[in-house]
């Protein structure tokens, strides 16, 4: 679609979760983000920023972790898109987003779902890293409450049950 | 919207419309357009043609294709072939945006602070252009022509940049306030080719384009024992390097620091980059580094 004009509204089809949405009407600037949350209704993924500084957008994109704000939604279609939502079944928790809930990790919870996402990026990639490792891991998603102790804490307790060091 | 699939699509795209954007990783584009600052009424996606990919190795020069990311750099082996670029990458912003980011757009956007050139202009890398009408090759020093500037002409895009893989010593400072998601205050990439016997300095952040500073690098190429492979220099002549790449520096006030300190640091950047270069051996291992 060459040349489309900016009031040109696109329609296009997502994956998201492994579930197919249609988007229409679209405008070409969206981000993926903004699509996520006003228009397939998956306000997981929170804007805080809108410039990459934050990482409460954090998703997977074809198993890649990168800010959804930065994504430019039409260039997602066709790829494997997962959200906070899709990491575990419907009214459940993944072992991470209870280790957060134990471990007080979460207070305003407003970077809790980016942070969810990329402690699962990171340990599906490394299941035992260092600490430096974990707070590399971790340098792109901002926390204004915890002083992250705690966030460390319940990535610490997930790294040791998946090991199975902890019962 | 327009994702090619292949190069000649891509070029046949920006052909028929020179205005359309281009977007790569989005990491500098999309910011733009999330605050208003551009609307784009055509974009068209870099991302997904597979001959602007990756990288590989030809002679004795490495192709970094457009859609290299900061993530790429970092894994082995191009770590080891330009542990330069692979330190510069590991202090752009975060995971999230190593993953996305590429040198392509670091190269187009052209920022003072792009952390990949003074890597790029350390080691004389080549940009490679490309439009339908075909290609040229352009020195990375005069590709980038001002602050966010560019020699890109309309239908063109960069495809590549070429790099020498010599042996070599490289090393890459950064100062900032934090080690994360950070925009350089100044940096500092060296190279020391053991084949051409020579040191070269690219200074980041500290003037409209990167710089080299010739005169720091006259010093440190006399200062630098080819046959061990390692920096010896006196106290003095260390201050001397510092002093004289500090005075290649162009440095400007602005909000992330005076243009005084940034004339010190990038002094003491090159003084400690050329301390701790050390040439690999002939299997391309490295003794540890101080
Ligand atoms: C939170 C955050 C932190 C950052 N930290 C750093 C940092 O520490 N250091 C640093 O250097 N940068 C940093 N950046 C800036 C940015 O990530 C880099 O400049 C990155 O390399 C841009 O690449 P991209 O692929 O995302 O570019 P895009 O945003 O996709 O594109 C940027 C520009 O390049 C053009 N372009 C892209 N590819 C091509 C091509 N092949 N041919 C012609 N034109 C092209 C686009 O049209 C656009 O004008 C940061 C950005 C963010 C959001
Ligand atoms: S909203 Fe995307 S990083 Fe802050
Ligand atoms: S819990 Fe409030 S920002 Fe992290």
């Amino acid at each position: 679609m060459t040349g489309a004009i900016a009031s040109a509204e696109l329609s296009y089809e997502l994956v998201v979760n492994g579930r197919h949405h249609d988007v229409n009407g679209a405008l070409a600037g969206e981000s993926l983000l903004y699509v996520l949350r006003n228009r397939l209704g998956l306000p997981g993924s929170k804007n805080a920023c809108e410039q990459g500084e934050c990482g409460s957008c954090s998703v997977l994109v074809d198993g890649v972790l990168v800010c959804a704000c930065l994504v430019l939604a039409a260039t997602a279609v066709g790829r494997e898109i997962v959200t906070v939502e899709g990491l575990a079944g419907p009214g459940e928790l993944s072992d991470v987003q209870e280790a957060f809930v134990e471990n007080g990790a979460v207070q305003c919870g407003f970077c809790t779902p980016g942070l969810v996402v990329a402690v699962h990026d990171l340990l599906g990639r490394l299941p035992d890293p260092s600490e430096l490792e974990i707070r590399e891991a971790i340098s792109g998603n901002l926390c204004r409450c915890t002083g992250y102790g705690r966030i460390l804490a319940a990535i610490d307790e997930v790294r040791r049950r998946r090991l199975g060091e902890l019962p | 919207m327009l994702v090619p699939a292949s190069l000649d699509e891509l070029l046949a795209s920006v052909a028929a419309d020179t205005r359309a954007d281009l977007i790569a990783g989005g990491t500098d584009l999309m910011v733009e357009v999330n605050f208003g600052r551009r609307s784009p009424e055509s974009v068209i996606s870099v991302a997904l043609v597979p001959e602007l990919k990756s990288w590989y190795r030809s002679g004795d020069e490495v192709i970094l294709n457009a859609a290299l990311t900061y993530s790429e750099m970092m894994r082995p082996p191009l770590c080891e072939l330009l542990p330069a670029l692979a330190q510069a990458a590991r202090t752009v912003g975060s995971p999230q945006i190593r993953n996305a980011g590429t040198i392509g757009g670091n190269l187009a956007t052209a920022s003072p602070a792009g952390d990949t050139l003074p890597v790029l202009a350390a080691l004389e890398a080549t940009v490679v252009l490309e439009s339908a009408e075909g290609g040229r090759a352009v020195p990375v020093g005069e590709f980038i022509v001002s602050v966010k500037r560019t020699s890109l002409a309309p239908g063109e895009i960069i495809r590549s940049v070429r790099v020498p893989a010599r042996r070599a010593a490289q090393e890459f400072l950064k100062v900032g306030t934090r080690n994360a998601m950070v925009i350089a205050v100044c940096s500092v990439a060296l190279v020391a080719d053991a084949e051409r016997r020579e040191v070269h300095l690219g200074l980041g952040s500290v003037g409209p384009v990167p710089l080299r500073a010739p005169r720091a690098e006259e010093l440190a190429t006399s200062l630098f024992d080819w046959d061990e492979g390692v920096p010896r220099a006196s106290e003095k002549e260390l201050a001397r390097l510092a002093e004289l790449a500090s005075e290649a520096a162009r440095p400007i006030d602005d909000h992330r620091s005076t243009a005084r300190y940034r004339r010190h640091a990038v002094g003491v950047c090159a003084r400690r980059a050329f301390e701790r270069a050390r040439l690999p051996d002939a299997t391309g291992r490295r003794s540890v580094t101080p």
